[in-house]
């Protein structure tokens, strides 16, 4: 048995490695749960965040934050436009997991092509930067992006829960003939949520970037886990997805610590499992 | 053995002879391994299709079970000296099982179906390769086979391979093609359209989505024990990768998912231009325009390139041939030797035997029948009973349990309590599909026709999971007089799409008959139509009436049901409050009450 600072260690880590699955499901969640559309993609656009915000530091030496807050508008562009797509050719939900795959494999190509397959580590004098707790470390940059998924979601669920534009999305997702009669532009709602969840892309990527070493292929490492995690907190729930992050984090991290980190996967698609089979009633 | 078949037949011998004599022409091994990697996909994409295309369950989890064979002949040849080809049925065997283990407990779920299933198989794969990877199956360095000893079917080793991959890609379009003519197949698409109409129907969806499941699961594990030899080092990481599930699932939409040859013609696409692409930096670049050329095949031929095709070519020779003179080159032979069973007697029974014989004895016999949901009791201990040929008329204003009465019956929902016979037998706790093989049948208000068979296939499928099971080629010609019967008889290859409201009221007629079933139970087959439809409909179920058959029908159009029942039920908040001959009941003051109000029953 790991001592209980080990443990209370492997929690603190956990928690925060669960906040950037939040910030990556929060996106997927929302253009599932609300838009119908699986979008494979999500990881593309992050993992394309991500190479952005590392080149942007440095080559063109601009802080990260100041690389996101130019990337942020690019991606909101490239989710409307992405979208664009879709409901050009009505694409059902089904159908959007196989397109943005193939939107995946193309963006990933792209990236290994002008940034080769070689792994890249963007070093920065912050990453490094953590303070203790009593016993624990506590790393600053994850903390940061822990932090950012909970103001996110926060953010989000307040935005769905009490705008105009939030309850039309939701009401549109229930039932779109109906929203519609009732005077609910969806068209123009969705592409505005498709950007959203693009810009949030954008975000997590540039916390991949500072906090991970960066390789095109690693983008397929976070599907499996984060789509658990957007399944456990429920499509188009944020402060769910929130909690299905930290969760699958802490899970993760203390089935490293306890029994060996080869053993972490298992936990989470065990829980997804389990939730799957077992939950009753919710789709 | 119909002509199509023979030709398909003929085409896969001489496919398989032509190709395996390829190694005994010396030609350089490139060919040979080349060659084998489109086997390997073709088998691969091929078995994915069993469940994922015919039946609409997408699994992600091919991997799983590609995994499970490449592991299982792994263990066998290198830990326990199993001879190599020894160990390829052990490596199906495995998988099976492993696919049977999963869909023993998904398959009971209703809301585990479309891209749930998909992850849920997706996060099983990961399960897997977990648990090879941290226990001595693998351990974590990989498992070297270069010294497995190889049969020696030809000279070289990649000969042998090649011819290896050659039987088992042969084998697998040789099922694909087997299971798309059987009751299997069209069951399968049937649970693709409409799941619960499949199993009201009799189509036994658990146990074939399971049989479907396991054949899928087997030709995955031969074709990864293979695999496993052909790249004699395996790992983990390369073994349960993305990749396997990710190309079977785009092979098999390329090519088109629910044809028999659509996912090898997909795979020999993808292999090929992925083959074209390797090689440097225009590797990654080739990846890239495959992608793009996937979404636009998945935009704009959502059916599959096989089967635009065959519409392309079909169109092209329709419009060569006369128009009067085409049959559709589908159309099945029709047996002539059954059509004297399925020669429906029309009315050969005057009216008044059928009401004679409606007193012999019940055919259906509900006892204090009661239904819930949540809060909502929908059914409070409804009791009737129907006799041979006759017709009952069950009425009531919406929401008084009359649907779900009948979805009760059918099996569709189950009875919280109370007795439902047919014959003496008791319905209750059966699965839906051996009630309709018990002979009940049913009709939906809205028609739920199956969506991508054809209106002929429609009523095959009914008739060869009916009362009377019968192989698909008899059921079909029995179809065909059923469509006649129903007036539908030149309609038979038109998808359900193209029918009108009433043609497709009639298709349901025409599916509920085809079972020949004791009992059918019509839900609203009158409204929305005119009353010209209107006759004729009710012409056709006193015909039906006078086979003997007995009808329980639900319908707010009270001149038909004045006009047909020969005894009334009133159901009222899920009670029955009145029965008994039309007349009668209707000078029911309850019953007044119910239908006018209070004021006017006085």
């Amino acid at each position: 048995m790991p001592s209980l600072t080990l443990l209370g260690q492997s929690v603190v880590s956990g928690l925060l490695a669960g906040g950037l699955y939040a910030l990556l499901a929060l996106g997927l969640s929302l253009s599932w749960g609300l838009l119908r559309l699986v979008n494979l993609g999500h990881f593309a656009l992050a993992f394309l965040g991500a190479y952005l915000t590392y080149q942007l530091g440095t080559v063109g030496g601009l802080a990260p934050w100041t690389a996101v807050l130019l990337i942020l508008p690019l991606f909101f562009a490239l989710g409307v436009g992405l979208h664009a797509v879709f409901t050009w050719f009505r694409v059902s939900e089904f159908t959007s997991l196989l397109v943005t795959f193939g939107v995946t494999v193309i963006i990933e190509s792209l990236i290994q092509w002008y940034w080769t397959a070689d792994f890249r580590r963007y070093e920065t004098p912050y990453a490094s930067l953590s303070f203790r707790l009593g016993p624990l470390y506590v790393p600053a940059l994850e903390l940061l992006a822990c932090l950012t998924a909970a103001a996110l979601a926060l953010g989000t669920w307040a935005w769905l829960r009490f705008t105009y534009v939030g309850k039309a999305l939701r009401a549109s997702a229930e039932d779109p003939a109906i929203a519609a009669a009732f005077g609910v532009n969806h068209r123009a709602q969705s592409f505005l949520l498709s950007g959203v969840a693009a810009a949030y892309a954008a975000v997590a990527g540039g916390y991949i970037a500072l906090i991970s070493t960066l390789a095109p292929s690693q983008m397929w490492a976070w599907l499996g886990v984060v789509f658990a995690v957007v399944i456990i907190g429920g499509l188009a729930n944020p402060i769910g997805a929130l909690f299905a992050g930290l969760l699958i984090g802490v899970s993760e991290s203390v089935t490293m610590a306890v029994v060996a980190p080869a053993w972490a996967p298992l936990v989470s698609f065990s829980i997804l499992i389990g939730l799957l089979v077992l939950r009753p009633g919710r789709a | 053995m119909s002509g199509h078949s023979r030709r398909v037949a003929v085409g896969l011998v001489a496919a398989g002879l032509a190709l395996s004599g390829l190694p005994a022409l010396g030609l350089p091994a490139f060919y040979e391994s080349f060659l084998f990697l489109v086997f390997f996909w073709v088998s691969l994409a091929t078995s994915w299709s069993f469940l994922s295309g015919y039946a609409g369950y997408f699994s992600f989890g091919h991997g799983a079970f590609f995994g499970a064979g490449v592991y299982t002949t792994a263990t066998l040849t290198a830990g326990f000296a199993v001879p190599f080809l020894a160990s390829l049925p052990a490596a199906g065997a495995v998988s099976a099982l492993l696919a049977v283990g999963i869909g023993a407990v998904v398959f009971r779920l209703r809301r585990l179906r479309g891209e749930l299933f998909g992850l849920l198989t997706l996060a099983i794969t990961f399960v897997l390769a977990t648990i090879v990877l941290n226990t001595r199956i693998d351990g974590g360095p990989g498992v070297y086979l270069s010294a497995v000893p190889l049969p020696r079917l030809v000279a070289s080793p990649t000969g042998t391979m090649y011819l290896l991959g050659l039987a088992l890609a042969l084998l697998s379009v040789t099922i694909a093609y087997a299971v798309t003519c059987s009751r299997l197949g069209l069951g399968l698409f049937a649970i693709h359209d409409d799941e619960d109409v499949a199993e009201v129907k009799g189509v036994p969806t658990f146990r074939y989505k399971l049989a479907a499941f396991a054949l899928s699961a087997a030709v995955a594990g031969v074709a990864g024990g293979i695999y496993a030899i052909y790249v004699s080092y395996v790992t983990v990481g390369e073994t349960f990768a993305i990749t396997v599930p990710l190309y079977v699932v785009l092979m098999s939409i390329l090519g088109g998912a629910r044809h028999w040859l659509g996912p090898a013609v997909g795979a020999a696409i993808i292999t090929a231009s992925l083959y074209a692409f390797t090689g440097g930096n225009t590797a990654v670049l080739g990846r890239a325009v495959v992608a793009l050329a996937l979404i636009l095949v998945i935009l704009l031929l959502p059916d599959g390139v096989v089967v635009a095709v065959l519409a392309r070519a079909r169109a092209w020779r329709r419009r060569d041939a006369a128009p009067l003179t085409v049959p559709s080159p589908e159309a099945p032979p029709i047996a002539t030797s059954h059509a004297l069973r399925a020669a429906p007697v029309v009315a050969s029974l005057d009216s008044g035997t059928a009401r004679e014989g409606a007193r012999a004895a019940a055919v259906l016999v509900c006892e204090d029948v009661w239904r819930a949901f949540g809060g909502i009791r929908a059914l409070r201990g409804v009791g009737l009973s129907l006799g041979g040929g006759e017709i009952v008329g069950l009425v009531g204003p919406n929401g008084s349990g009359k649907t779900t009465l009948i979805n009760v019956i059918s099996g569709h929902y189950s009875a919280d309590r109370g007795r439902i016979a047919l014959d003496g037998a008791p319905l209750a706790g059966r699965p839906a599909h051996a009630i309709a093989r018990l002979g009940v049948a049913r009709t939906y208000q809205i028609p739920r026709p199956f969506g991508h068979l054809s209106a002929l296939d429609n009523v095959a499928l009914a008739a060869t999971f009916g009362t009377e099971p019968c192989a698909l080629v008899e059921a079909r010609a029995e179809a065909r007089t059923w469509l006649d019967f129903t007036g539908l008889g030149r309609r038979a290859m038109a998808l359900p799409g193209e029918l009108n409201l009433h043609e497709r009221k009639f298709l349901e007629l025409a599916r509920a008959l085809a079972a020949r079933p004791r009992v059918i139970l019509l839900d609203e087959v009158l409204s929305g139509l005119n009353s010209a439809e209107m006759g004729s409909a009710i012409d056709l179920i006193q015909e039906i009436r006078g086979r003997g058959t007995s009808i329980l029908f639900v319908e707010h159009v009270m001149r038909a049901v004045l006009e047909l029942s020969d005894r009334i039920v009133v159901l009222n908040e899920g009670e029955v409050i009145a029965a008994g001959r039309p007349d009668e009941v209707m000078r029911d003051p309850r019953v007044v009450e119910v239908y006018l109000g209070k004021t006017h029953a006085a």
